[in-house]
């Protein structure tokens, strides 16, 4: 067979679908919109790399810690910068001041000049937040006058909010942890590239691969919409003196123009996507539309494989069917099916699998070719065994009503059909239960027990430097939404002046504070305690004994102190060890106000736990405002029971959106196929109805056919899927245990996907059982 | 005008449109138990249309049907239905075997519908199967019998429930003549064996010849051949 | 068919001469077969002797050829009754059922119901036929079906006749 006959058939296909009037148009039509979702969803990932690099780029190259271990000295290109994020409702707000040292100070990316004391340059999404009347409490806390607009250079999404104001004397304050000196912007020297841990890798990777599966079967689907109409199409051009293999030929034609039309309006849904990505925003994160660029490579595959696969599908659904002049036949009786090729892709895929078992986090990386495939063979073992499955039990169901005769005998029949329109759900289902349970294997991993007591206090400030003890706390005691604020002055205590060997905590605060960090007998003003057996307590027992002499703030080169020496005086009583709010044990000595010795208070720092109303609405927010009046600098924690890992929590995050839109998409189609089959039975449903079959009777039998199906894709999704967890669980050595929350959840939503599309097909099921159907004339 | 006494279904003035078609025009028909009647007449002329009137299918737009002294018009959608299910029974021209069941499933479709056990509806259906002489397709798939065993397939279903009224719609049309009058012989003879009446509509003059009656539609208006000679 | 009826059809809407009458046979039925003048001037005098015509006027010049005949109350009952009965079922019917069908036309009769009624005949007919075959041997099913054939194609035609009736209408008014 010459390649031009074939191109010629082809061609004459794709001429079928646009000239084959109003139905080969709306079929060319159903087709292209189902391969252009897919399309885009495969564009979409393709991008998705571009995206993380460009952002990557952009947060290395506004990095500020670029400090060496030898500090920089004041210079014409020196800069100081201090970090003031903070936090607004749920939204982080990068905020950094700066105060440029000479004329060639570097000016961080996406700045043209340095903001004057009192004012700032601002994201644009944070100038918006501002200007709203949702941003007006934010407002109070960042009082600086915009002057200007952080570029695109400067941010790593649209949506980010941050700032950098103009600042003053911070040189004073360079021993405060979050204030540096600086000569450039950009990777810090000597720190490696922060790579993503293998096991997030691995993560990413299946996530890729669960997401990409169904959507290659969703294609497939697409591409046979309106099958029954096209056979009789071909059955015509049988009938005028085409040959067999003309008009699979032509079949295929048909299905390649509605592939290429799908990749013209894939990538026009990819661009338009692309636009309201900026408008997007999952949880603090959003991404540039010009972030997502395809890359070449991996966008010309797509624009390569999808009409191919267009093209091999139609022949492949093609090859049971004879096509003959007169319409076109199944072949009666399809050989039934075998089982064991259909369980060679998942044994094969264990078997890639099953050499990477134990390679954990430690000694690093999975072979990606081969959890890729492994994973790809598993999961594409559902879609080969599943119409096996379905065939072997429906085969042997039989006594029911009459409404689950005729679902039972349908399947019977046709079960290739049925198990083909739940083979993209069942995919999807058994990834995301394999995803799911990995997620909970590894969560604990990447979710840090924070040891914060929230019930004890919801905000921790540390006042960084030259504020009055006791100011902070008082003012915060008058601040609305507070209940309560627990200050305590800290500092520490050497064994000698300069560069001690060893030190103790020293915490000041009134009793009832006191009695918030350690445990106390008895206490009044003028007590001194030293606290004995804590967890971290080294040498508090020998260095507090009395007659020793202790250093307040000893020296270290590079920072001020304020060293004043205190000779330990008899009758320190012992107090025990009690966590704090934050989960912090502390040792050393507890001064009472009336026992701290004179000048010592210099060295002190405050620190605030704070005791919110959570009655008020935004108590937080007016707290932080509070802290920011007295000093920008003041640095406030939320205090949370456990913190999850940023990646890891953004990757889970990306989980659930792709799989709600493959979920959708699948559905969808699901809805489509089935419309089709029930507009073909108009004929049988009417009859049925005129003599006499309940509607009921008729929509029972329309579900039961989805969901005896559906059940048993559900059931084989998540025998696969939690096999395919187990593995990976194994794979990074974390324990096997069953998430059957999340088992649930996916089942639970793929069924709530087919009761959808049920519920949907119904008024189209009743419209077609009116007798209308009948009328032949 | 009132229906003949004694006669089992009847109808009167009846109008039915199909948005701008009209499809009945003031039609009457009348039948008595036992009675096998010919509905005839041109494509398009509203037989099938008042057929499936009278059956409850359809609803009139205008017009009375009484069946055994009850106005069908004033039965709900699901009382029509359960009159259809045990008091009607229905043959067609095609798309009216459920092509997954297998022929006995068929046949016993209707008894099942009514709840009747599937056992017994199944055994009641191969009596009826052995009238209509196609007892060997029991386990056999529409797909799989030829269009006049189809045929006395669905006759059989359509008997299986001993209706008072079989209707049929062009039953031999996609039948060969001699297939046509087996399928004919058959279905007369069942009908008058379990006193039936058969409102038969078929365009066939040697279909129609089966039947004790006839009545000729034309232009959505009904003409009872007999009182014209 | 029945050429006495035919003429006395033709004379209700008028009297006319016995050469009129035989041209408007001809145009209307005779088509392929005249009718000879001696077999007007028979059927004329033998309606004549049965009173269903009655002569109207003789024309100047003498000869029978100049006689005018006008149908009498007597005739136009019995066309009506020919009309009325349906001719019995057999082959070869169509002449007859066209001539009146035609007739009716002229007449302002109801043609439409002279077809019904024709086809009400038939199928009674075709009735008898069909019982007789399903109570006879195969020779009587094969002789009754020859029969059934036959007739199913008149009653066929008699549809087809029903369903152009205006157009025919409209024809024979020329």
């Amino acid at each position: 067979m010459s390649v031009g006959q074939w191109a010629k058939d082809l061609g004459m296909g794709v001429r079928f679908a646009f000239a084959g009037g109003r139905e080969g148009w709306v079929r060319a039509l159903l087709t292209a919109v189902g391969v252009g979702l897919g399309v885009a969803l495969l564009l979409l990932t393709t991008a998705v790399p571009s995206a993380l690099t460009e952002r990557e780029h952009r947060a290395t190259a506004r990095d500020d810690f670029t400090y060496g271990a030898n500090p920089l000295s004041k210079a014409d290109d020196t800069l100081i910068i201090a970090e003031v994020d903070t936090t607004f409702r749920t939204q982080d707000v990068r905020g950094r001041l700066l105060e440029p040292e000479g004329s060639r100070a570097p000016l961080p990316p996406g700045v043209e000049k340095f903001p004057a004391k009192g004012e700032m340059v601002a994201s644009p999404a944070l100038k918006r937040l501002l200007e709203s009347d949702s941003g007006k409490l934010l407002s109070e806390r960042l009082p600086y006058r915009i002057t200007g607009t952080i570029q695109q250079s400067g941010l790593i999404g649209p949506a980010e909010l941050a700032y950098y104001a103009g600042g003053s004397g911070l040189a004073n304050h360079l021993s405060n942890g979050s204030i540096e000196r600086i000569d450039y912007f950009g990777p810090s020297s000597g720190t490696p590239d922060d790579e993503l841990d293998p096991i997030l890798i691995l993560l990413v990777m299946i996530i890729f691969v669960v997401l990409l599966l169904p959507v290659g079967v969703f294609i497939a689907a697409a591409v046979r919409f309106g099958g029954e109409r096209r056979d009789r199409r071909l059955a015509a051009l049988r009938l005028v003196g085409a040959d067999g293999r003309m008009a699979r030929r032509v079949a295929a034609g048909e299905a390649l123009a509605g592939a290429l039309l799908g990749l013209v309006l894939g990538t026009a849904f990819f661009l338009a996507g692309r636009q309201l990505a900026s408008l997007l925003k999952v949880r603090n994160i959003s991404v540039f539309p010009s972030d997502l660029n395809p890359s070449p490579a991996l966008a010309a595959l797509v624009a390569v494989a999808v009409p191919a696969a267009a093209v091999l599908v139609t022949l492949f659904a093609l090859r049971g069917v004879v096509i003959e002049p007169l319409g076109v036949v199944r072949t009666a009786k399809p050989p039934r099916r075998r089982l064991w090729w259909r369980l060679l892709l998942p044994l094969a895929g264990l078997a890639l699998l099953y050499p990477m078992m134990g390679q954990g986090n430690g000694n690093g990386n999975f072979n990606e070719w081969m959890v890729i495939g492994g994973t790809v063979l598993l999961l594409v073992g559902v879609t080969a065994l599943l119409p096996w499955l379905v065939e072997a039990v429906v085969a042997r169901l039989n006594s029911g009503s009459v409404s689950w005769q005729l679902a039972v005998r349908r399947l019977q029949l046709s079960s290739g059909t049925a198990a083909r329109m739940v083979n993209g759900i069942a995919v999807a289902v058994a990834g995301a239960i394999a995803l799911q349970m990995l997620f909970a294997g590894v969560e604990s991993d990447y979710t840090e027990d924070t040891g914060n007591d929230p019930s004890r206090a919801q905000l921790t400030m540390h006042v960084r430097d030259d504020v009055a003890l006791g100011e902070l706390a008082g003012q915060l005691a008058r601040t609305e939404g507070v209940r309560h604020a627990t200050a305590l002055a800290e500092g520490s205590l050497g064994d000698r002046a300069k560069e001690p060997d060893n030190t103790v905590e020293a915490t000041v605060a009134g009793c009832a504070e006191l009695r918030e960090v350690a445990r106390l007998t008895s206490c009044r003003d003028g007590d001194m305690f030293r606290i004995l057996g804590s967890e971290y307590d080294g040498e508090t027992k020998k260095l507090t004994e009395p007659g020793e002499t202790l250093y307040f703030d000893p020296a270290y080169p590079g920072s001020p102190s304020h060293t004043v020496s205190w000779k330990v005086p008899a009758g320190i009583k012992v107090a025990g060890p009690r966590e704090d709010p934050t989960g912090y044990e502390r040792g050393g000595l507890l001064f009472t106000p009336g026992a701290l010795p004179e000048g010592t208070g210099a060295a002190m720092f405050e620190t605030v736990y704070l005791s919110l109303d959570t009655s008020v609405p935004d108590a937080a927010e007016f707290a932080r405002n509070t802290a920011a009046r007295i000093d920008p600098l003041t640095s406030v924690n939320a205090l949370t029971a456990s913190r999850q890992s940023e990646e890891f929590r953004a990757i889970r995050n990306g989980l659930f959106v792709g799989a709600t839109c493959v979920l959708l998409l699948i559905g969808a189609s699901l809805l489509v196929s089935q419309l089709e089959q029930l507009r073909e039975r108009k004929k049988l449903l009417s009859s049925l109805v005129a003599f006499g079959t309940r509607r009921r009777t008729l929509s029972l039998s329309v579900l039961w056919q989805t969901a005896i199906p559906i059940a048993l894709g559900l059931l084989l999704a998540s025998v696969v899927g939690l096999t395919l967890g187990a593995v990976l669980l194994r794979m990074v050595e974390a324990t096997v245990s069953v998430d059957w929350a999340s088992v649930l959840t996916m089942t639970g939503i793929g069924a709530a996907v087919v009761l959808a599309v049920t519920l949907l097909s119904l008024p189209p099921l009743l419209r077609l059982m009116r007798p209308d159907g009948l009328r032949t004339e | 005008m009132t229906p003949p006494p004694g006669s089992l279904l009847a109808a009167e003035e009846l109008r039915k449109a199909y948005g701008p078609t009209v499809a009945l025009d003031g039609a009457e028909f009348s039948i008595h138990p036992g009675e096998v009647v010919a509905v005839m007449g041109p494509s398009g002329s509203g037989k099938s249309t008042l057929l499936h009137c009278l059956a409850g299918i359809v609803p009139p737009d205008s017009g009375s049907i009484t069946y055994n002294g009850h106005e069908l018009a004033g039965m709900s959608d699901a009382q029509r239905s359960a009159l259809r299910r045990s008091e009607f029974g229905f043959v067609f021209q095609f798309g009216q075997l459920v092509p997954e069941l297998t022929c006995v499933e068929n046949v016993a479709l209707p008894l099942r519908l009514n709840g009747t056990s599937r056992k017994e509806a199944e055994k009641a259906a191969l009596t009826w199967m052995e009238r209509l002489e196609v007892d060997g397709l029991r386990k056999k798939r529409p797909g799989e019998v030829s269009g006049g065993q189809g045929q006395r397939v669905a006759v059989a279903r359509a008997l299986v429930t001993n209706p008072r009224v079989l209707f049929a719609d062009e039953p031999t049309g996609a039948l060969d003549s001699l297939n046509g009058e087996r399928v004919m012989e058959l279905l007369t003879d069942a009908a008058r064996s379990t006193n039936a009446a058969v409102v038969l509509v078929t365009h066939e003059a040697r279909v129609a010849a089966y039947s004790d009656r006839e009545i000729v539609v034309r232009d959505g208006k009904s003409r009872d051949m007999e009182r014209v000679v | 068919m029945s050429i006495g009826h035919t003429l006395l059809g033709l004379l209700e809407s008028g009297p006319r001469h016995g050469y009129d009458l035989k041209r408007a046979f001809d145009e209307k039925f005779g088509h392929d077969r005249p009718l000879h003048y001696g077999q007007v001037y028979s059927t004329m005098s033998r309606l004549l002797k049965n009173g269903l015509v009655e002569v109207d006027g003789i024309e100047p010049g003498g000869g029978p050829e100049r006689k005018r005949y006008a149908i009498t109350d007597a005739g136009i009952t019995d066309v009506q009754r020919w009309l009325a009965t349906p001719e019995k079922p057999e082959p070869y019917l169509q002449s007859t059922l066209y001539t009146k069908v035609v007739l009716a036309l002229l007449t302002r009769r109801n043609a439409a119901d002279i077809l019904d009624t024709q086809r009400a005949e038939h199928l009674r007919m075709m009735r008898i036929l069909t019982d007789r075959k399903r109570k006879g041997d195969l020779a009587d099913q094969l002789i009754c079906d020859h029969a059934l054939f036959h007739l199913e194609a008149d009653l066929r035609w008699l549809e087809l006749t029903a369903a152009r009736l205006d157009k025919l209408a409209e024809v024979v008014a020329k």
